[in-house]
């Protein structure tokens, strides 16, 4: 039989320390749901995601009950919906979302990802329509998730789609300020988003994906933080070490999860996404165990540093566990969500600055991040600008999801409730990039060649 | 199928004759018992069989729990497969 030890420490590790799988997510392809009308297609896109995802829900609440692990989310990602509304005659996607809405409402599933489009190297006509019609989408939806990928490493950043992303991002935030700027907690702008992440609110069903497909994310910053308490004033090699076998645990969970739901619903298993996703918990944050290294609040010198190892020593110890990782794997870092870095934004220890730099080392971006009302489009635009280009030249995936908090200045508090938690305002520099967004164009690919 | 079965909380009179007595009831086969007691708190992690149970994993799961809460203990059942990937490369 197994160490009653380790028997003990799982246990301990599920009712205390938040050890959970994040979620399930399946990708379902669109790509014949198309028509020559937008409530025709509105029709096929529900039907098909009803029939595909009808035993979903289910199916993880009975792993669930077996294995005794909890699992928070079942998920739904589906083909960039630009891709599928190009079809129609009609310009506004909106009820394109809202069947969207419906269908997740049917399989209960909280979020369904994929009211997106990829726009790196410039726009369809499906691809415009689509991101004009994300405003009114996002206000008349509860639980569908947009994104937009503005730039990639192979085809530069697409200006014209970043100046107007800031606008669309502040018409959202006007459209929800009711439910403080809820819309734009759905919202994510891409820089090389990929095709298989299974986390909100960027996930969608990739062109090179499957017909349908079972995605699993991973979590565990509790498990992490605890493991690493241990090891108070012990070197970094130590450090890394006990986080690559934490990882280790926590990846398998979620690898036994993936092939238990992939085979039960008959659905190839695509990948384990292994990242340290927190929720605004006591216990369940990584600002917390950048903290724990050492670091007095996270934000101050040495954030940076930290982080990255954090994330690779993630990497490391889940690449193992699992016969396929992919998604976005390593370290979130949204602020709302996170217990630890919503105290460090509001004592003024974590700055917009601070954490545009830990973005060149863990795995998304600037992450459910207030800024005060009044921040113009441009400013929004600039923010955007600075993220895909860290993504771009470093090849890594990088993503802004930010909230104009309609009416507040900085040091209010924006909530959201649930798992997006609450967002400390945070100040934007003052000065114009008015100019520099309104240029448009394409900043070219970067060099990536002659690297001997 | 196999499950790891784990018992906690204060220790009384009779825990393993009660879990054991209703698990011969669901014709599952106990294989491995492991328990200590430590300050009056009693663990038990036991490795069962399934295999000619007529009941589902589920439903011995939750009978087990309200034997538990009739006790005041915690008994959660689990398949060991979990146990076996997270410890074993």
């Amino acid at each position: 039989m197994n160490n009653m030890q380790d028997i003990i420490a799982t246990l301990d590790m599920i009712d205390n320390q938040h050890l959970d799988v994040r979620t399930i997510t399946m990708g379902i392809s669109l790509l014949d749901c198309c028509g020559e009308s937008v409530n025709t297609v509105a029709d096929k896109i529900y039907d098909k995601i009803t029939k595909r995802a009808e035993r979903l829900v289910e199916t993880g609440e009975q792993i669930e009950k077996e294995f005794g692990i909890p699992i928070v989310n079942k998920r739904i990602s589906v083909t960039p919906i630009s891709l599928i509304g190009a079809s129609c005659k009609e310009s506004d996607y909106t009820p394109l979302a809202i069947a969207l809405d419906k269908a997740a409402k049917t399989c209960g599933v909280n979020f369904i990802g994929g009211f997106s489009a990829l726009v790196h190297k410039g726009f369809t006509k499906g691809d415009i329509n689509l991101i004009n019609s994300i405003p009114s989408a996002l206000a008349q939806t509860e639980r569908v998730c947009s994104s937009v990928n503005v730039a990639s490493t192979k085809a530069g950043i697409n200006m014209d789609a970043v100046a107007l992303m800031g606008k669309i991002i502040k018409q959202t935030a006007d459209m929800t300020a009711d439910t403080s700027g809820f819309g734009c907690a759905k919202l994510v702008v891409f820089a090389n988003a990929v095709e298989d992440n299974p986390f909100m609110a960027g996930a969608f069903h990739g062109i090179g994906e499957p017909e349908c497909v079972i995605n699993v994310g991973v979590s565990g910053p509790g498990v992490v933080h605890h493991a690493l308490k241990a090891c108070k004033g012990q070197p970094f090699d130590v450090v890394a070490e006990t986080i690559k076998k934490t990882a280790f645990k926590i990846t398998r969970m979620g690898q036994l999860v993936a092939q238990e739901a992939s085979q039960r619903l008959d659905v190839p298993f695509g990948i384990v996404d292994l990242s340290l996703a927190p929720t605004p918990a006591k216990g369940d944050s990584v600002a917390r165990i950048l903290e724990e290294m050492g670091l007095e609040v996270c934000g101050t010198h040495g954030t940076t540093a930290a982080l990255a190892m954090l994330n690779d020593a993630v990497k490391k110890g889940g690449v193992m566990a699992s016969n396929h990782v992919g998604g976005l794997s390593g370290a979130f870092i949204p602020v709302s969500e996170d217990e630890g870095m919503i105290a460090a934004a509001q004592c003024g220890a974590l700055h917009l600055d601070k954490l545009e730099a830990m973005t060149c080392v863990c795995s998304v971006g600037l992450d459910m991040i207030a800024v005060p009302g009044d921040t113009s489009a441009s400013t929004i635009s600039a923010i955007i600008a600075d993220e895909a280009a860290i993504g771009v030249v470093n090849t890594k995936t990088t993503a802004v999801r930010i909230i104009p908090a309609v009416g507040k200045k900085v040091g209010d508090l924006l909530e959201f409730g649930g798992l997006l938690g609450s967002a400390p305002v945070m100040p934007v520099h003052e000065f114009s990039s008015e100019d520099f967004i309104s240029r448009g164009g394409r900043i070219p690919a970067p060099m990536h060649s002659l690297k001997n | 199928m196999k499950a790891i079965i784990t018992v906690t909380g204060k220790d009384t009179t009779g825990i393993i004759a009660n879990v054991c007595t209703s698990l011969a009831g669901n014709n599952v086969n106990i294989l491995d018992i492991s328990q200590t007691v430590m300050q009056e708190y009693f663990t038990m992690t036991m490795l069962v069989d399934l295999e000619k149970s007529t009941k589902s994993v589920t439903e011995i799961s939750q009978e087990l729990e309200d034997l538990g809460k009739t006790m005041g203990l915690v008994i959660r059942t689990q398949r060991e497969d979990i146990f076996d990937l997270m410890y074993r490369v």
